[in-house]
């Protein structure tokens, strides 16, 4: 008791800074009393907060879970010194973990190859080596439509932005575009590429509303932009040696390509010319990832699930982007066969900005955190890594799967991360902690592909065992 | 002269049998009868039809039509396609598990379906040998094993004075040959432990190794996960060869 009568006194010199550097303020004394709540009410208070935004603090790259006094001595760190916390400011809704199996959906006649909540979180779509798109139901848990027209396997789904289309792609090279409320192809396949479909992304809806034209990458080199109003190609972008493995349009309007020639090109998309080439890596490129890409998918949708009129459409989605983004540049995280990654901000150099190295296997998928703030490395030596999204610096990382990790998935807080892996567990990581939080056996063989709804109610994955697993809190 | 030359000379200076070319055409028409005359008529059809098909593959065609690309089976998600991953094909299978409550109470009874059911009765003098010990060398209490043994990480002898079975260190074996009777492919995975010797109790605490034998081996290399998530890392496998002929274990998984 007379160790807190002494501690009352005690101040400690602060300055709160935000992640980009900016003081917030000047240098204040604050009792060494104070946690983080207290820092939050203060933080909330200089920048004159309508409503009580939650927030994380970091001293020095370590998070601070407990009163500042505490960490003063634990870290032995001098009073005298000025004390840099960097506030970060977290979601301000919270998605709860899912813990159980809601259903168990057969209905593929081949193992699942795909899956994608529509980005209102309201649809699901899922494509399959038996050749079918499959629409599913999220209230009843049950199959919805089975959309056939495919010759070969459905490697890839897309929806637009706004959710109105769906694009499908398969191996034999074909794209088909499906009306998801009625579950019926619109026109014929859209023919062009000479074999099979590695990825597909769509224009974000900042840039053109209403969503008319996506890209497309084949393992035949090229990438083709799309416009599905007029059923065609409209510009080839060629120039990719050998197969492009991922595409991705950032919100900048620039298309970023990934391919096995151990290059990514940057391409302009009103003629389709070749901006830039970054190089640096030694094998295939496996997966790209933006920083801003999950703003880019879910458009003008957010966790409250509003729906806006077409042309407030664009500006809410501008908002929501412009708000992820800040003031820095966007970010491109790139993962390869070489068993590295390189962080870039491609409008700004050539040169990237730092490597990723510490995975011990090729590394298959990455994916930045919805808020940008972190990075998941998912990779076949059986982890998954953490890495600091503005820095690049390594966080920490998740063991516990005892296979290939194939695919990661965010929850829309940026709170939780999900991972399936060949091992037919999936696990839910915690960030805070950057401990396990759930495992979630269930699957019977490999787990191909998952995803998490944009509104955080389910997570869904699918894999080799021919059903679709619905996951719920 | 070479001997075939005789029989030209002969032809030269006396000419032909008067029947030689009758003989010489009858014998060559009964070729193409009777069962030899079946077997050549199929091996000429057979050539006949792969000619033809070579000759059509290679014809030029005046009609462009696009090839048909079959549907394969073992559809992968398209960051696995330009792998070949070999590892795949062995570990698809694992995952039928049938842990149901019948197969527990077998495992506990000790009682297995195995592949090897009976196998040839071992006797003790083949597995054992008498070492002669002591100043005259008349005690003849100690035996030396000569069968491939297993013994734990945290084995010690005992004094050597007293032990009675001497298991040499070179038929000491940590690893095993594991062969998945369904996928067909070996695994050299590390023994944990001797379940049972069909020969007896004594062979079993031993550590013994022969033919038929039921060992335990670890197999969390591989990666198996239990439907309710646990990780697999021991399953049985039993003996298949004699590994005292040919200095390794083979083992069947036992699934």
């Amino acid at each position: 008791m007379t160790m807190m009568d002494t501690d009352e006194g005690k101040t400690v010199m602060c300055l709160l800074t935000d992640p980009e550097g900016t003081h917030l303020g000047s240098a204040m004394y604050i009792p060494q009393k104070a946690g983080p709540l207290q820092l939050t009410q203060l933080v909330n208070r200089f920048l004159d907060n309508e409503e009580m935004l939650p927030y994380s603090f970091y001293v020095s790259d370590e998070e601070l879970l407990v009163p500042v006094g505490t960490y003063l001595e634990k870290n032995k760190v001098s009073v005298e010194k000025v004390l840099t916390i960097v506030y970060q400011q977290q979601a301000v809704f919270r998605i709860r973990p899912v813990n159980r199996c809601s259903q168990t959906i057969a209905g593929h006649a081949e193992a699942v190859l795909c899956v994608s909540f529509s980005p209102d979180g309201k649809q699901l779509a899922s494509g399959s080596g038996d050749t079918t798109v499959r629409l599913w139901d999220l209230y009843t848990e049950t199959p919805l439509f089975t959309c056939k027209g495919h010759k070969n396997w459905v490697l890839t789904v897309a929806w637009s932005p706004d959710g109105k289309h769906l694009v499908s792609g398969s191996k034999s090279g074909e794209i088909c575009c499906w009306n998801p409320k009625k579950g019926e192809l619109e026109g014929s396949p859209l023919t062009g590429h000479k074999k099979w479909i590695t990825g597909i992304s769509w224009e974000p809806v900042h840039l053109s509303s209403p969503c008319r034209r996506f890209v497309t990458s084949s393992k035949d080199g090229d990438a083709r932009i799309w416009d599905i109003t007029l059923k065609k190609s409209i510009i080839c972008l060629s120039g990719h040696t050998l197969a492009v493995t991922c595409v991705k349009w950032g919100g900048d309007g620039i298309i970023y390509t990934g391919s096995q020639d151990c290059t990514i090109k940057m391409w302009e998309t009103t003629q389709g010319k070749l901006i830039r080439e970054l190089k640096g890596h030694g094998h295939w490129i496996n997966s790209l990832a933006l920083s801003t890409e999950y703003v880019l998918r879910t458009g003008a949708f957010d966790h409250t699930g509003r729906q806006y009129p077409p042309n407030e459409e664009k500006q809410k989605a501008l908002e929501r982007y412009n708000k992820t983004k800040g003031d820095s540049p966007e970010r491109l995280v790139s993962g390869s066969d070489d068993f590295t990654m390189f962080l870039w901000e491609p409008s700004v150099s050539k040169q990237p900005k730092k490597r990723l190295t510490g995975h011990q296997q090729l590394v298959n998928h990455v994916y930045f955190s919805p808020d940008g703030k972190w990075i998941a490395s998912a990779s076949f030596d059986k982890s998954v890594r953490l890495w600091n999204g503005i820095t690049g610096q390594f966080v920490t990382v998740f063991r516990g799967h005892v296979g290939p990790v194939y695919q990661v998935s965010w929850s829309a807080d940026s709170r939780l991360l999900l991972s399936g892996s060949k091992d037919s567990t999936l696990k839910i990581w915690e960030i805070r902690t950057k401990k396990l939080k759930q495992d979630l056996p269930g699957h019977a063989d490999e787990v191909f592909a998952v995803d998490w709804s944009p509104d955080g109610e389910k997570v869904v994955s699918g894999g080799k065992d021919r059903v679709l697993k619905l996951w719920k809190g | 002269m070479p001997q075939g030359d005789y029989i030209d000379l002969h032809r030269k200076r006396n000419g032909y049998r008067l029947d030689h070319f009758e003989r010489k055409r009858k014998k060559e028409a009964r070729e193409s009868l009777g069962i030899k005359g079946k077997m050549i008529a199929k091996k000429n059809y057979a050539e006949k039809a792969l000619m033809k098909k070579t000759l059509k593959m290679h014809e030029e065609s005046s009609s462009r039509r696009k090839a048909d690309e079959n549907v394969q089976e073992g559809a992968v998600p398209a960051y696995l396609l330009d792998r070949e991953d070999t590892t795949r094909a062995k570990v698809c299978l694992f995952f039928l598990f049938n842990n149901t409550i019948k197969q527990k109470r077998k495992e506990k009874a000790g009682k297995w379906e195995v592949p090897l059911p009976k196998v040839r009765p071992v006797a003790e003098d083949e597995m054992f040998r008498v070492i002669r010990s002591g100043k005259r060398k008349t005690k003849q209490w100690k035996r030396m094993v000569t069968k491939a043994t297993f013994v734990g990480p945290a084995f010690t002898r005992k004094p050597p004075k007293y032990e009675r079975f001497i298991r040499p260190s070179g038929l000491r074996f940590t690893k095993a040959h594991v062969t998945h009777p369904e996928l067909k492919c070996t695994f050299c995975l590390e023994i944990i432990g001797i379940k049972k010797n069909p020969n007896g109790p004594m062979y079993t605490s031993l550590g013994v190794m022969t033919r038929g034998t039921i060992i335990e081996v670890n197999v969390s290399e591989l990666g198996l996960v239990t439907p309710a998530g646990k990780v697999v890392w021991g399953k049985y496998a039993q003996v298949t060869n004699n590994p005292e002929n040919d200095g390794c274990i083979n083992a069947v998984l036992l699934v």
